[in-house]
């Protein structure tokens, strides 16, 4: 009660144990100092938080979503036409197609934003029905935007933070009196959020409020964000959108990363090397419709899809 | 030099008066009257900057949220067996059970008409899309529902005044008596805001409060239950009116009034306006500001003027700060 500053995180120094949630500044004065073999520990314990051993073993190549004959009309506009394609636990799947071809209304539907108007959504066998959406995240799928999407006004720390509560149960009571529940939770999802920032490798603008952030950081907290929720499925929607060559390498790396840390990923994609690159299976939309699906190799000499993106029209000759 | 009590501003003017010897020599008793009323004023105004910064709603109905804490606070005393009469000498540990009793009782009431005025009329609009007006419009007729209810069961007439405390100069400053009440008020009122201000910055819940205030959906695809942090926000801004109830009774020459509310309620919302709606220390400074300025706008131009001088005061400072004295906050991001 004595503390009435700002938000969860505190400048300065001053690390008090087992009072209130760790200092950000801190932490991350902690990660300067450390010696050659504390950091490698110290990134193992990271490791662990990121990619914590599940519950079930991750069998990888059974469905974990699928979307069934899912189509989505606005009055009379067809946004998705009967939509079908599956996401093999473990894999990262590209979804590409010109622009307007119903990407982003796909996660839409999975996420919960819309309902299909006819078909289904299916996690691990189990219809999403007309689940509310903060339970479609709670049962294990998250996202990123297009156009970043953070919560400006908090710090980057703050966003990730928002993300882990989905995992954490309080009662009201007990975050009113700020009991010894809420208490250990609270610390949890700092340190869980903090590793997260590590993770992706922003943790050194933590404290910063979120709009404050350079571009590149923005995009790595909205992933950081979707982390935090344990997703069983992370849907990204052009994450590399303006990055560089560079950043787009980088950021691949971080994706494969992801994977191999026993998420399951679905991509948005426009840049095409990337998508090739980092991919295990592509779909291809256009129009709404599912025009291809296959392996990259497959996707890179199917002439449906180059027409739809080179234009070509379909009798050939114009 | 001016000896004169009363300066009227012109011969035969007596319905304004610029009294600087009254202004100068009630100062400290005003400032100290005045943080007391403000703090009320801050209490209330929470409410209204809570609401606003998640639903972009004016909760006008928050008025007679507060009433029916005065309500609760005033039947908790009757119930203890006191009647309206002289003030009952009791000992401090009883006096202290009682008004813990009371002010439970006030937060109780005040919260759970909150969250019941939430579902009954806000959240069937939320499902159907109605457009802002609507729930403007909503937030009225509730009001005025809210009002009309406590005048069929109560009558007109404020109730009979009943005093568990007197009020009694504890210490002097400045030549100024500090009564009991006045500090309970100012103390309990701080405490409060305190507690409010942690819960909405340091806790889980608070976080989702501010979450869904910066963007409700996507706080909703983050895995925030926007429902449960609207039923929550409505829930806190009622606990903190329905303490602001107690301290308000003990302050008013009567009892509790349906009436009561009204100028209350538009003085608190001038409160958080002033301050920065949707800004929780807006809230309080605003709430201070109004009930320190009123006071001296009384004693510089007659008690009629008090609440003219409320509201110039927000008229002017909107002028100059749009946003209020902190800006709004809670939602900044949302456009």
């Amino acid at each position: 009660m004595s503390d009435v500053t700002d938000t969860g995180a505190k400048p300065g120094g001053e690390v008090d144990d087992d009072a209130e949630v760790p200092a950000v500044g801190g932490i991350v004065a902690e990660l300067r100092h450390m010696s050659a073999e504390e950091r490698a520990r110290h990134e193992a314990e990271v490791a662990e938080v990121v990619a914590p051993d599940r519950e079930i073993e991750v069998g990888v190549g059974d469905t974990l979503l699928a979307m069934r004959d899912v189509t989505l009309r606005f009055g009379g506009l067809v946004a998705l036409d009967s939509v079908s394609f599956e996401i093999k636990r473990g894999e990262i799947l590209g979804l590409i197609g010109p622009n307007g071809a119903g990407k982003t209304t796909c996660f839409n539907v999975i996420t919960g934003v819309y309902r299909p108007t006819a078909g289904q959504v299916l996690l691990e066998g189990h219809p999403l029905g007309r689940r509310k959406r903060y339970a479609i995240t709670q049962l294990g799928i998250a996202r990123t935007f297009q156009n970043i999407r953070l919560f400006n006004e908090m710090t980057a720390l703050e966003n990730v933070v928002v993300g882990a509560d989905a995992r954490h149960r309080t009662s009201v009571l007990g975050a009113l009196v700020r009991g010894p529940r809420h208490h250990r939770e609270e610390r949890q999802a700092v340190e869980r959020a903090m590793a997260l920032l590590e993770f992706v490798g922003i943790a050194d603008r933590a404290a910063d409020k979120a709009k404050n952030l350079p571009y590149g950081y923005q995009r790595r907290l909205e992933i950081a964000r979707a982390l935090a929720t344990e997703p069983k499925l992370l849907c990204l929607d052009e994450p590399a959108a303006g990055f560089n060559p560079a950043e787009k390498e980088g950021l691949m790396e971080l994706i494969r990363t992801i994977r191999d840390d026993g998420y399951t990923v679905l991509l948005i994609e426009h840049d095409m090397r990337l998508v090739m690159g980092v991919t295990d299976r592509i779909v291809v939309l256009e129009f709404g419709k599912k025009i291809a699906a296959g392996l990259p190799a497959e996707i890179r000499e199917n002439p449906a899809v180059i027409a739809a993106y080179l234009g070509v029209p379909d009798d050939g000759v114009a | 030099m001016n000896h004169q009590v009363v300066t009227y501003l012109a011969e035969g003017v007596d319905w304004i008066r610029f009294d600087v010897d009254a202004l100068l020599g009630q100062f400290w008793n005003n400032t100290i009257e005045g943080l007391s009323q403000g703090s009320i004023y801050a209490l209330v105004a929470l409410g209204y900057t809570l609401v606003y910064g998640v639903l972009r709603l004016i909760n006008f109905a928050h008025s007679e949220v507060f009433v029916f804490g005065v309500f609760a606070a005033y039947f908790t005393f009757y119930g203890l067996g006191f009647r309206p009469g002289p003030t009952v000498t009791l000992g401090i540990g009883e006096l202290i059970l009682f008004l813990l009793l009371a002010l439970i009782a006030a937060m109780a009431v005040s919260g759970a008409t909150a969250v019941v005025l939430e579902r009954v009329a806000y959240r069937p609009l939320r499902r159907r899309n109605a457009p802002s007006l609507v729930f403007l419009i909503t937030a009225i007729g509730a009001s005025f529902v809210m009002q009309q209810v406590l005048f069929i069961w109560r009558g007109g007439n404020a109730e009979q005044a009943i005093r568990l405390l007197r009020p009694e100069p504890v210490f002097t400053v400045f030549n100024t008596a500090v009564t009991n009440i006045q500090i309970i008020t100012v103390l309990a009122a701080l405490v409060l805001l305190v507690v409010a201000d942690t819960f909405i910055n340091r806790t889980r819940l608070g976080r989702g409060i501010r979450a869904v205030a910066q963007d409700p959906d996507t706080a909703t695809l983050m895995g925030v239950n926007k429902e449960r942090v609207i039923m929550i926000t409505f829930l806190v801004g009622g606990l903190l009116a329905g303490a602001a109830a107690l301290f308000y009774l003990m302050k008013i020459p009567q009892g509790a009034s349906y009436q009561g509310g009204f100028l209350l309620g538009i003085k608190a919302f001038t409160a958080a306006v002033l301050g920065g709606i949707g800004n929780l220390r807006g809230a309080l400074l605003g709430g201070l500001l109004l009930g320190v300025v009123e006071n001296y706008g009384q004693s510089l131009f007659g008690g009629d003027w008090r609440d003219i001088v409320a509201f110039v005061l927000l008229i002017v400072i909107l002028m100059f700060r749009p946003t209020g004295i902190l800006g709004e906050s809670l939602g900044k991001a949302r456009v």
